[in-house]
């Protein structure tokens, strides 16, 4: 099933990226859009208008699962069918399963949305799509991992870059993950109840909710960020020893701290208590991520200046920094008994979804696009100015959702000297309103940064051409003859 | 070094990525299921009446877990606001869970028996009529939209799939059960002054649900409960 070719070339599917590229800057604008809706819903309640599909309840899932399914979805896809290829020096195993990929995935994200809008859901934060839905995204899930996989298998290159393993361990833990938090039996076609209850159902969806973060915003992005950084920045990993030691701890800490988002519940202490020791541990692999991303800019620090993709990855990772430390703070169980069911959590989600993904997802675009179709970037000064104007986005957003946490947090737990509550639920609902309004501004420039990048990649790609290219293998790379040592593994991703 | 052979071998590779990220997993979910003590019985607590299934089932589908928890935490301000601080087995037969994970409303565990079922109507139609300052959207096609009952038993029967010990006797009478409970409630809502209330209606089901939250474990004295 391997693509044509000349003798001694190898034919990258380059559509398959492409498609996914497309469909990544489309999904996230309809995503973000969503959300900047929700969020001035929370700060103009009339805008719910009185239609179920318009009220608050159905579009927020609708706006996380667009975000994280189709733009953080898409992009993983994009940038692991671009780079797959080339660092295994072998077209995709099977044009056929890409396709099915593509188009599969796409559909589910439709029909998911048709589902919810209809208030056809599962009820279980990010796990929505009924289980029919389900289905099929284990389905086009298991063509993806049988087409990696078969690729890795045929490689041409002996040796696994590291970001293949990020990828690797993404394609795994998420198929187990999604399979076992949504087993139920069903009623209908849309409707089925979850073989689980009460207190285990609570521990298995934050399992899956937390790994999801893990394993989808996490290990892929971490995958992307070892194979584009160093190809955009020109140089080599900085540590390859670090690479090695922060991916095994953080895969395997990640998995433990999915309690966090049960502390004082009713989950069993214990369980709780090895919830926030991981978590705690957590920062360490985590910042092994971070520092070894930065650091690899090393030596080549002037070019931040100048290029708009450094600059989304440098912020990117120093957001996957800041979102890493406050995430640890956050699960220790005093914190959390204030920042816990307030806004707190949705600025940490959003400093790790906006700074963290998506700015490698603009990173990653705004280096693969103009590649893919064979061209120059249209605007640097346009992406310059995306750039600025997400960042300023990302700092208001944030802090809004700071203040209005730690606020409502504080109110609720206020007593008065004689004991009784300080104040009412409403009045911590009142006192949140301005927060809510700069907080739809700051999601509305982060939005407007999308958009700019939209037009700016559209642009790019009607001034390019789609044409099939034929990379030459040599000699020293043909399976047999191929072996690598450690040394040069740092340096390989450049070249390639 | 021995990770270099992991680096060249993918299949195994993969197979010891697999095995370190099932450990977290297994130790924290299966004692949860393999000792009872970690979910103790609570002798109150029942399955949900056949009407308040629907109810739950339109709790689902307009996802009001995303803004309202159904989880008491132990503190001195949850319970001085709330109620007693929710216990695990009060949630054995909650196909999903519904604790939620923000309160941009109050929580809604011990809502049960704490409002009459006419503030519940007036304030689903529109919230502002009971609360001034709310900013929950209105509902008010809970109030026109007929409930559907046509997969009532089926809904129960896969409930029973996963553990609900639902009777084959309270299966066949699902039917008049939803109805004799709903008519109830309208009874109510009409001495209420609540005139245009109709027992068919999805409100009938939602407030059944909603008024039975965190009564399992009978903790408001008689005045509270004799209100409903």
């Amino acid at each position: 099933m391997t693509q044509t070719s000349a003798p001694g070339t190898v034919a990258y599917d380059e559509d398959t990226p492409r498609l996914f590229a497309v469909a990544t800057i489309v999904w996230g604008i309809v995503g973000m859009l969503v959300g900047l809706y929700v969020a001035l819903e929370l700060a103009f309640y009339q805008l719910n208008f009185d239609q179920p599909w318009l009220t608050f309840g159905r579009l927020r899932p609708l706006h996380t699962n667009a975000v994280i399914f189709a733009f953080a979805g898409n992009a993983v896809f994009a940038g692991i069918y671009y780079s797959t290829q080339r660092l295994c020096r072998t077209a995709m195993w099977s044009v056929a399963l890409s396709k099915l990929n593509f188009w599969g995935w796409q559909a589910i994200i439709v029909a998911d949305a048709l589902a919810l809008l209809s208030g056809y859901t599962d009820g279980k934060e990010y796990a929505e799509p009924v289980w029919s839905i389900d289905v099929a995204i284990t389905l086009v899930w298991v063509a993806f991992a049988v087409n990696f996989f078969m690729t890795l298998a045929k490689r041409r290159e002996k040796h696994l870059y590291v970001a293949l393993w990020f990828y690797m361990s993404t394609v795994i833990t998420i198929a187990i993950l999604h399979v076992v938090n949504n087993l139920c039996v069903p009623v209908t076609m849309l409707k089925g109840y979850s073989v689980y209850s009460g207190v285990q159902d609570a521990l298995i969806q934050w399992w899956y909710g937390h790994n999801a973060v893990g394993f989808l915003l996490t290990t892929p992005f971490l995958g992307l960020m070892y194979y584009y950084l160093p190809k955009a920045a020109e140089r080599p990993v900085y540590s390859y020893r670090l690479s090695v030691i922060h991916f095994w701890s953080l895969i395997f800490l990640y998995i433990w701290a999915g309690p966090h988002h049960l502390l004082y519940t009713a989950l069993p202490d214990w369980a709780q208590t090895l919830g926030m020791v991981f978590s705690l541990m957590l920062i360490a692999p985590s910042w092994g991520g971070m520092i070894n991303g930065l650091m690899t800019l090393k030596g080549s620090w002037d070019k931040v200046r100048t290029d708009p993709i450094l600059k989304f990855f440098v912020v990117g990772l120093s957001f996957y920094g800041m979102s890493t430390f406050e995430g640890p703070m956050m699960s220790i169980k005093s914190v959390s008994a204030v920042g816990h069911y307030t806004d707190w959590v949705v600025g940490h989600v959003h400093g790790g979804a906006l700074g963290w993904v998506g700015f490698v997802t603009f990173a990653m675009l705004y280096w693969m696009v103009p590649r893919l179709w064979k061209t120059e970037l249209w605007s640097v000064r346009l992406a310059t100015a995306h750039f600025w104007v997400a960042t300023i986005g990302i700092v208001l957003y944030m802090t809004a959702m700071w203040i209005a946490g730690v606020t409502q947090g504080l109110m609720w737990r206020a007593v008065t000297p004689e004991g009784t509550l300080a104040y009412t639920f409403i009045e911590t609902v009142k006192v949140l309103k301005p927060y809510y309004v700069v907080r739809a501004l700051g999601g509305a420039l982060y939005l407007g940064g999308a958009i700019m990048m939209g037009w700016n990649l559209l642009m790019t790609m009607r001034s390019g051409q789609v044409r099939p290219e034929l990379i030459p293998i040599k000699a020293d790379e043909t399976p047999q003859a191929h072996e690598r040592t450690v040394q040069p593994i740092s340096a390989e991703v450049v070249s390639q | 070094m021995t990770h270099d052979l992991l680096e060249k071998k993918s299949l195994l590779m993969a197979v010891v990525s697999t095995i370190v990220i099932l450990i977290g997993g297994i130790v924290e979910i299966v004692p949860l299921y393999a000792v009872k003590a970690q979910v103790p019985a609570i002798a109150g607590v029942k399955p949900y009446t056949p009407l308040e299934v629907e109810g739950r089932d339109i709790y689902l589908r307009e996802g009001c877990y995303t803004c309202h928890s159904q989880m008491v935490r132990p503190f001195r301000d949850e319970a001085e606001r709330y109620g007693p601080y929710s216990k695990a087995g009060e949630f054995v037969y909650d196909h999903p869970f519904q604790w939620g994970s923000k309160r941009t409303g109050p929580d809604l565990h011990r809502v049960g028996g704490k409002y009459p079922n006419s503030w519940h109507y007036i304030h689903m139609r529109n919230p502002r009529d009971v609360s001034p300052d709310s900013i929950m959207p209105n509902y008010p096609w809970l109030l026109s939209r007929g409930l559907d009952t046509s997969t009532t038993q089926r809904k129960l029967r896969a409930l029973r799939t996963v553990g609900v010990p639902y009777t084959d006797e309270e299966i066949a009478a699902a039917d008049q059960s939803l109805r004799k409970q709903a008519d109830e409630i309208v009874a109510s809502l009409k001495s209420a002054q609540i005139a245009d209330a109709e027992a068919d209606r999805e409100i009938i089901a939602l407030i059944a649900y909603l008024q039975r939250l965190g009564m399992d474990i009978n903790w408001r004295n008689s005045d509270a409960t004799a209100q409903r």
